[in-house]
């Protein structure tokens, strides 16, 4: 039993990273931009915070950096597919390699540790912490370990992406921003024709998906880890998009996914070295078992059906 | 928008351009962690033609680049994004090494080369096989599982290396040397000798005579074959391949494949023309320059040569750089290759205009009307 | 609006044309495709800029290209191509861009009772929380009429609106309009059928290559003055036909039931057949099913039953390859989309769908002969300008469909399927491709012909076939009067006819 909610209590903090990236992927795809570049986002993000925060020796800090740094970035994609209406997909993968080689020169510059970050203190991270009451009710059968195994000890961050989901639900729900975001993504001319102006809804779409990554990254070098690490960010981007496709663009599938592939992750961590039938796992098959899960995803889910109508399409206002 | 360009702006001034543009950027970036850029375009440039070598490695890089330039290309000319050209490259490595393991202490260079060759092609084409097969059968998309791809060939590749192909008794991840007599490709030499300087131990070797051939090739097959002329059509509007009667599914699969080969000769210019050994990460990033060389290059076979002739000299003088700048490190070169692919794709259009008023005045395009509907 | 001057490149849109919309007046702007209305009308509403000129409301003028004065003025359209999104419900249709503040309750509950009032005026009633994509065509656009009146429309422009809608609907609809206009708006209807400005206009004005030619009252206006003021010269409106007695059947389909990709039945159980030296045509309001009968009988859409026979051979499993290989050509409705790829050059194009003809070599191109062969086609089509190498895209609509219909007749087929057949064609270009039809059918050709355009199915067809909802539901010899095409595309069955 309680390994069982170790495994969940792990499974949930690994899927925070995804579930954020996830997000930030829904806002703009859902608004018709396409964001291949979600894994740059992150990385960016990861260095920005972590840099800010050993500097500053503030978490806080830390994470703004993170989610300035990751905005600035998708805001030039913006730029380039908003504003030049370039092919979303090329510009996407050039935020990646942009976020590559800034974070290596940066970080071997600025640090002198072989392209990564120093450690950050515990003070500048975002550790698990204990929901209050946690220790009092820890012995009450069923309810206590639920309580504090299972939904305490997690950090910060673990609970921002669960409320920034249940905030994303409502705000494409009930809001304006929400209903002209959604109009964007489906129809831009519709929308254009009833004044709205495409361009800003998207400009703002996509700031907000970047800022979204800018969580996700320092969630991997604020709370998974201690630093930066070079490419640490180690594909989940994408894994993300797959999410996001497997969910076809509804939140509430975007979140059970996430949750899904936390869940494998960390069963597959916990098998790493056991001995199971036929024998030993390799290390590697584990550090793999993220892609090839995505894969098999993909392989099962495959296309883009029910994707946002005018997703990855330039917008050319007749004029 | 379609005013077109003469081809000698669109093939080499454009990327000219948009390499220039990508220095700019990187340069700023330099200035921005405190060094002197311009010094930084001088140690770049005394890197690739000041010593002897130096343009010798240049040439050998770009080999590398040209054929992963022309395996982005090809997979793109059909509509295909593929971005494995790191793990096919790294996969390929793995067939060359095989072939020359096994072949090397019975078999003169005369089968052992063509045959590492071989299996460097054949390997490669394996490793995008599936991704292909996936796309077209079940629409997944390709960029994410060509990216998976190289994220699991780096996993195997080291799995085998560690587990399997190691000598025993080594410390290194990496496989024996191979027999040199009968493995290492013939260098080029003779040209540069002329010039009374020392590239003998420059790594420039037969596969860049071989990838001007394959970029031959590929221009052929393209722009001269029925099948590339289907291929293009898919590319450019799968619909009217349908419409057409096109065997689409086999078309998109069958230029993955090609891809995958061509990335897959990418690592017979590493693993037998320098390390002589199979070794951990011998692709380093070659599979994603060739993604900003394609796009370049518009995906034209000579417009890809210029660009991985570029970016050669740019990692060359990017390792000069390092050496001489220690604060700036060859991530540099990732950074230009963004740059780069932000402008050729995402930003296709801020230059054209530009450029296409600025060559009118010489006369030397032709407008096509464009007619505007009602 | 006056001396409205539009360019774009090479066209001139709009030359000078003035317009003057009253209230509590139906207005009809007449003209061929191509003549500049909608473009005037884009101009009104802001989508798009002049080059000179004034949209004056109320004798102020409006600052151009801003959607914003337009719709502060009061000006609403109801475009052709609805601008409604799929997804979306009837009340967040109509609530976008209309929006109080940041969260959407305040702006439903708004909504609500205007669209409750509007409807006691009007009697336009729609349920508000269905969803767009459920609703049938007639619905949708009484949504996006109640779209401009929540704001409060005064000048409300519909462009080509019956184009969607069965003759019985475009009554209701034009006896809204009339309500509407009653009530004090201006109403503007855009269209190019004759018919609906007679029964529905006030007043007419008639535009012809970017000039407004005339404007006048519609009790002043007859059938036969509106068309040459339109077309510029004294139209045929009766085209001469040689009697040709058809011949084997060629093409025939039984039974046949195929399903759209997204699994909605298109086609219910078709009996089709087409002889030589025929044209059959279908007609039928859009969406009943005859894109997706084109698609079958060429192979691009998966038939579930049935039987499709070309010259007696069992095709319905094959190829698009294949049935081409039988003599069939396909000239599809979707042009750009499907029939071309617009990128390359008219060459290229040409040999689209016969590249595996071996005069064009085996594993080479042979590039010449191709060339050969377009320029030859270029001059016999009188294509301008007669370059091979030009790029498709550049090419004028009419250009473009010469090319394509060229392109499936250089072969010799032996049965012609064909989509909008001059859908975006300038009227030059429509006479000469009439023609040619024509004497296809004189050399005994069997000849499909879909068309949303009634006139010019009864002015090409033999006999024409009605598709109601993925059915045959009746057929008529192509002079029947237009009132019995209209009530089978209405689905009124035949028998009721009688």
């Amino acid at each position: 039993m309680e390994e069982a909610f170790v495994l969940l209590n792990s499974a949930l903090r690994l899927s925070t990273p995804l579930l954020f990236a996830a997000l930030a992927g829904l806002i703009s795809e859902r608004a018709g931009v396409l964001d291949i570049g979600l894994e740059g986002k992150m990385l960016l993000g990861a260095f920005a915070s972590a840099s800010a925060a050993y500097v500053s020796g503030n978490a806080w800090v830390g994470l703004l950096s993170g989610v300035a740094a990751a905005v600035a970035l998708g805001l030039l994609h913006g730029y380039a597919c908003i504003r030049h209406r370039g092919n979303q997909v090329v510009s996407g993968i050039a935020l990646i390699f942009l976020a590559s080689g800034l974070t290596g020169v940066l970080a071997e510059s600025w640090f002198r540790q072989g392209g990564r970050t120093p450690t950050l203190a515990a003070e500048a991270r975002f550790l698990p912490v204990s929901l209050p009451m946690a220790d009092a009710i820890a012995d009450i059968p069923l309810l206590g370990p639920v309580y504090s195994e299972l939904i305490s000890k997690h950090t910060f961050l673990d609970y921002l992406s669960l409320a920034s989901f249940a905030v994303v639900v409502w705000v494409f729900k009930s809001t304006r921003f929400g209903l002209r975001l959604r109009a964007v993504g489906e129809h831009p001319l519709a929308a254009e024709t009833t004044g709205v102006k495409v361009p800003s809804v998207r400009y703002v779409a996509v700031a907000w998906s970047g800022a979204f990554c800018g969580l996700a990254g320092a969630t991997l070098s604020m709370a998974q880890a201690a630093s930066f690490l070079k490419d640490m960010s180690a594909g989940k981007g994408f894994i993300a998009i797959a999410a996001l496709i497997f969910a076809r663009w509804r939140p509430g599938r975007v979140l059970g996914t996430c949750l899904l592939f936390g869940f494998l992750d960390a069963t597959a961590i916990r098998l790493q070295g056991e001995r199971l039938v036929v024998g030993k796992l390799p290390n590697e098959l584990v550090l793999a078992f993220p892609y090839i899960a995505t894969v098999l995803l993909l392989a099962f889910h495959g296309g883009r059906a029910r994707a946002p109508a005018a997703l990855g399409q330039p917008y050319l206002p007749r004029k | 928008m379609t005013s077109t360009l003469p081809p000698w702006a669109e093939y080499f001034l454009m990327p000219a351009l948009n390499m220039v543009v990508a220095l700019v950027g990187v340069g700023a970036v330099i200035a921005f962690v405190g060094e002197d850029p311009l010094r930084a375009i001088l140690v770049i440039g005394r890197g690739v033609f000041g010593q002897g070598e130096g343009l010798a490695y240049a040439l050998f890089y770009a080999t590398s680049f040209v054929f992963t330039g022309l395996s982005v290309s090809i997979a793109l000319q059909a509509g295909l994004f593929n971005i494995g050209a790191e793990g096919q490259a790294y996969v390929g490595g793995l067939g060359a090494a095989l072939a020359c393991l096994a072949l090397d202490k019975y078999a003169s260079a005369w089968l052992v080369i063509p045959a590492a060759i071989g299996s460097a092609a054949v390997f490669g084409s394996a490793w995008a096989a599936l991704p292909g097969f996936l796309q077209a059968r079940r629409g997944s998309h390709i960029v994410i599982t060509t990216l998976m791809f190289n994220f699991i060939a780096a996993n195997l590749m080291a799995y085998l290396l560690t587990n399997f192909i190691r000598e025993p008794q080594a410390m290194q991840v990496e496989s024996r040397s191979f027999v040199a007599d009968s493995t290492r490709l013939p260098r080029i030499n003779g040209l540069f000798e002329l010039f009374q300087s020392h590239y003998e131990n420059a790594p420039l070797n037969l596969m860049f005579i071989v990838s001007l051939g394959a970029a031959v090739g590929v221009w052929f097959l393209i722009w001269r074959t029925r099948f590339g002329y289907c291929l293009r059509v898919v590319g450019a509007n799968p619909k009217a391949a349908a419409y057409a009667g096109l065997p689409v599914k086999r078309i998109l699969v069958m230029s993955m494949l090609m891809s995958g080969g061509l990335a897959g000769l990418m690592a017979v210019n590493v693993v037998l023309g320098d390390q002589g050994r199979l070794v951990l990460q011998l692709a380093g990033g070659a599979g994603f320059v060739g993604v900003a060389v394609a796009l370049m290059g518009r995906l034209k076979p000579l417009g890809v040569i210029f660009a991985a002739a570029l970016f050669g000299i740019l990692q060359q003088g990017g390792a000069e750089l390092a050496f001489e700048m220690p604060s700036v490190t060859r991530e540099v070169i990732v950074l230009a290759q963004g740059i780069v692919v932000l402008m050729a794709g995402g930003l296709e259009q801020l230059f054209k205009p530009w450029l296409s008023r600025a060559l009118s005045w010489h006369g030397s395009i032709s407008k096509s009307v464009d007619t505007g509907t009602t | 609006m006056r001396d409205i001057c539009k360019r774009f490149n090479a066209t001139l849109a709009n030359d000078g044309a003035s317009l003057a919309l009253k209230r509590g007046q139906i207005h009809g702007l007449i003209g061929e495709n191509g003549a500049g209305k909608s473009t005037l009308m884009s101009i009104l509403v802001g989508l798009c800029t002049q080059d000179s000129g004034q949209v004056l409301a109320a004798g102020s003028p409006l600052p151009p290209g801003s959607t914003r004065a337009a719709r502060a003025a009061g000006i609403e359209m109801v475009h052709q191509h609805f601008m409604l999104v799929d997804e979306f419900t009837v009340l967040e249709s109509i609530v976008l861009g209309n929006e109080q503040g940041l969260t959407l309750a305040p702006s439903f509950k708004r909504a609500r009772v205007r669209l409750q009032e509007i409807s006691e005026t009007y009697g336009l009633k729609v349920d508000p929380s269905s969803c767009i994509g459920d609703l049938p065509v007639g619905t949708r656009q009484k949504v996006e009429i109640l779209k401009a009146l929540y704001r409060d429309a005064k000048v409300l422009i519909l462009d080509e609106p019956t184009a969607v809608l069965t003759p019985t609907e475009s009554e209701r609809l034009f006896a809204i309009l009339r309500g509407l206009a009653d009530a004090g708006t201006a109403v503007v209807i855009v269209t190019h059928k004759l018919r609906e400005i007679l029964d529905a206009t006030d007043r007419v004005s008639i535009m012809r290559r970017g000039r407004m030619i005339d404007s006048l009252s519609t009790s002043e206006a007859s059938v036969q003055y509106l068309a040459d003021a339109m077309v510029g010269r004294h139209v045929n409106l009766a085209r001469s036909r040689k009697e040709v007695n058809a011949g084997a059947v060629r093409l025939e389909a039984r039974s046949l039931i195929c399903d759209r990709p997204d699994g909605r039945p298109a086609l219910r159980g078709i009996d089709l057949t087409v002889r030589s030296g025929e044209i059959v045509g279908i007609a039928g309001v859009a969406g009943n099913g005859q894109s997706e009968l084109l698609l079958a009988l060429s192979g691009l859409l998966p038939v579930a039953e049935g039987i499709i026979l070309v010259d007696g051979y069992d095709v319905t499993k094959s190829t698009p390859h294949a049935i081409r290989k039988r003599g069939v050509a396909h000239v599809p409705e979707d042009r750009l989309g499907m029939a071309v790829v617009a990128t390359m050059s008219a060459q290229h194009n040409f040999i689209l769908g016969y590249q595996d003809d071996p005069r064009y070599g085996s594993q080479l191109l042979d590039e010449e002969r191709i060339e050969d062969d377009t320029r030859r086609a270029m001059e016999a089509w009188d294509v301008r300008p007669a370059e091979p190498a030009s790029i498709f895209s550049s090419f004028s609509g009419g250009n473009q469909q010469k090319l394509v219909v060229a392109r499936e007749l250089a072969r010799s087929p032996t049965v012609v399927i064909v989509g909008e057949l001059t859908r975006g064609v300038d009227v030059g270009a429509i006479e000469a491709i009439h023609e040619r039809i024509l004497q296809l059918r004189e050399d005994g050709k069997a000849i499909l012909l879909v068309s949303s355009d009634l006139e010019e199915l009864r002015a090409l067809c033999d006999r024409i076939v009605v598709m109601f909802e993925g059915r045959v539901h009746g057929e008529l010899p192509g002079n029947a009067d237009e009132q019995l095409f209209g009530l089978l595309m209405a689905g009124i069955s035949a028998g009721a006819l009688q």
